[in-house]
């Protein structure tokens, strides 16, 4: 009991000093790239087995799971990496998810994996229009020019019904799980690892950019733009780079999204999502992609939680619609308040004490 | 268009930058020959910063041309002068805060690395040797700036004496040509602005110095050539002792005297000028 006090009363000075990274030689051995396609397929094996023990509603949970994770991770590039604060992530999610709708509607043949891919390229076009556009711009400038895109973007969804089926959205069918895996996996399983592939490849190359030389340029920017500009980083280029990392991984989650749920509303991808994704990012910590993790599993499991929670106790529809959104703002408030770096942040300096005694 | 041997390293000539209806700098001419330290001073708000600039190309002139390894500078950003080998400090360091010191000068080296943009978005060809050889890099400038043992620290941790070195490797960690100092020697003690004058001395030996400083002592023993400016224009250049001679000089730091004199009558007040103070 008293070695507990002890550590307790030195903490305060040795978190203060707490290097962010230690020096690892080890892990240095194999390149970048290789450890995090190492890492994603580690990865892939848990989900694999989580998939195997439970059943198909928590297959399409995690599905959701996936990719908001990587949505989040995107985000966090740019915001935690880059400093660019956008509140607009969920327009990229729409812009991905639009469009793999629509390729599945006119051009049926097209296999999954080359949707995926025409997915990214157009969320790279979008990204690298809106990120030139707001280069310029800091700090809640940057936020309000985003803030725009998500609430604007859905309206042209209303506007133009013909192409985009206004407040219905589209509907697509989705193949399911190869003929010869009939009967091994049923097609929400088939979904959730598809999901899960694709997240992590993703994963591991955004771990690749925010580990290596283009993340530190980012961080060196959104520490001080004019000493890494004299360092001699190209600060705009860099910048308008992270936002096409970062809306490449929103509209790929969003792609992964119309895929599982079959169905894009403009109304999924309200301006409440943008704010959901940079809230919940804050929550699960920004620092690392555990963080990110931590997120996507807030975002969806809380709102589940809610909805079952209305239900048992028989609230009336007006509450059970607002009662996620209620819950997920007093978790955040809850561990904003308890745990200022995050759930992340709150599970290193938990497993630094332990380390410690 | 190959620098001779003796040619300048930076020239500026006629440089001029007004903001809006104020004239900061008004045809400002400055050479830098290399391996030749070049100190520029004058009493605050003389322009000396909006120069420095100019130099390092956070700041186009108005008016003028820059001309670097006797090839004029077209269109110049900050980066693009880093690239080309002009370094600087910062006044107030401007260090990375949430970096380590480590990664700071990483950060320092980085125009250094090889490897194209394929390489910095996937990680791969050069992106593995690079990070290694940036790493050595920025370690034996941690080392020779005797802050080793401070790599893993974040900046904000560290004393300013140390902050200050670490924004020196950091500025010199990429080998620059010319190394532009804003005011080095602010804030340090007796003995660090000592250890400051050698560190300077040993950086002439690889590159060229333009330093801003209102410290006198370190600039008169430093300096090969001086530049003093005034209201933004330049009113003596020379070697330490010519511009400590300089009449116009001291009326610039200390007024005409207020004894009615004219003001093109010899300054009464000489030997104030050398005694390091700010005025």
């Amino acid at each position: 009991m008293s070695t507990t006090t002890g550590q307790r009363a030195d903490r305060p000075t040795g978190a203060a000093s707490t290097p962010p990274q230690s020096p690892d030689s080890r892990r240095r051995a194999l390149p970048l790239p290789a450890r995090n396609l190492l890492a994603a397929a580690a990865g892939l094996a848990v989900v694999t087995a989580l998939l195997m023990v439970t059943g198909d509603l928590t297959a399409l949970r995690l599905a959701a799971v996936g990719y908001t994770f990587l949505a989040i991770a995107g985000l966090q590039l740019l915001v935690g990496g880059s400093g660019q604060v956008s509140l607009g992530h969920g327009a990229f999610m729409m812009i991905g998810a639009y469009s793999m709708a629509l390729l599945v509607m006119r051009l049926p043949m097209l296999p999954l994996a080359t949707n995926l891919l025409i997915v990214i390229a157009v969320s790279v076009i979008a990204g690298i229009a809106v990120g030139a556009a707001t280069a310029r711009l800091h700090g809640p400038y940057l936020a309000g020019a985003t803030l725009i895109l998500a609430v604007g973007l859905p309206g042209i969804a209303h506007r133009y019904h013909d192409l985009f089926g206004g407040s219905n959205g589209l509907n697509i069918r989705m193949a399911g799980a190869p003929p010869f895996l009939d009967g091994f996996v049923s097609t929400s399983e088939w979904q959730a690892l598809v999901v899960w592939f694709t997240v992590l490849l993703g994963l591991a190359l955004l771990a690749t950019v925010s580990a290596g030389r283009l993340g530190r340029r980012m961080r060196a920017i959104r520490d001080d733009e004019t000493a890494a500009a004299m360092a001699g980083i190209p600060v705009g280029r860099t910048k308008v780079v992270a936002f096409v990392v970062a809306s490449a991984a929103g509209g790929l989650a969003g792609g992964l999204q119309a895929y599982v749920l079959g169905t894009v509303t403009p109304s999924t991808f309200s301006l409440v999502l943008s704010l959901t994704l940079i809230a919940a990012l804050v929550l699960g910590g920004i620092a690392s992609l555990w963080g990110a993790l931590w997120a996507a599993f807030a975002v969806v499991y809380l709102e589940i939680w809610a909805s079952e929670l209305a239900e048992t106790l028989n609230l009336g529809s007006d509450v059970q619609n607002n009662l996620p959104l209620v819950l997920f703002g007093v978790v955040l408030i809850l561990v904003l308040r308890f745990w200022p770096l995050g759930v992340q942040g709150a599970l290193q300096t938990l497993r630094a004490r332990m380390r410690r005694s | 268009m190959t620098a001779t041997a003796t040619g300048d390293l930076l020239r500026a000539e006629g440089i001029t930058v007004r903001f809006g209806g104020l004239t900061a700098l008004d045809a400002v001419g400055l050479d830098v020959a290399p391996g030749t330290v070049v100190g520029l001073i004058g009493p605050n708000g003389a322009g000396k910063t909006t120069l420095f600039n100019v130099l390092s190309g956070i700041l186009r002139p108005t008016e003028g041309t820059l001309t670097w390894k006797g090839a004029p500078v077209p269109s110049r950003r900050a980066h693009h002068s880093a690239r080309a080998g002009i370094a600087r400090t910062f006044q107030g360091l401007n260090l990375f805060p949430q970096l380590t010191v480590m990664d700071n000068v990483v950060v320092g080296a980085d125009r250094t690395a090889r490897g194209g943009p394929f390489s910095l978005i996937t990680g791969l060809g050069h992106h593995h040797a690079d990070e290694r050889r940036l790493r050595e890099r920025a370690l034996a400038a941690l080392e020779s700036f005797g802050i080793a043992e401070h790599a893993h620290r974040l900046p904000g941790t560290l004393p300013y004496g140390v902050q200050k070195q670490v924004a020196l490797a950091r500025a010199c960690v990429s080998e620059p040509e010319l190394l532009l100092l804003d005011e080095p020697a602010s804030g340090l003690s007796g003995d660090q602005v000592e250890a400051l004058a050698e560190q300077i001395r040993a950086f002439s030996r690889d590159m060229a110095v333009v330093l801003v400083e209102h410290h006198m002592d370190l600039v008169m023993r430093v300096c090969d050539h001086i530049v003093v400016l005034d209201f933004g224009q330049v009113i003596a250049t020379g070697t330490p002792d010519e511009v400590q001679a300089d009449p116009a000089v001291t009326r610039a730091y200390l007024g005409t005297p207020a004894d009615g004199s004219t003001a093109d009558g010899p300054a009464a007040v000489d030997p104030a000028l050398g005694n390091g103070d700010t005025p």
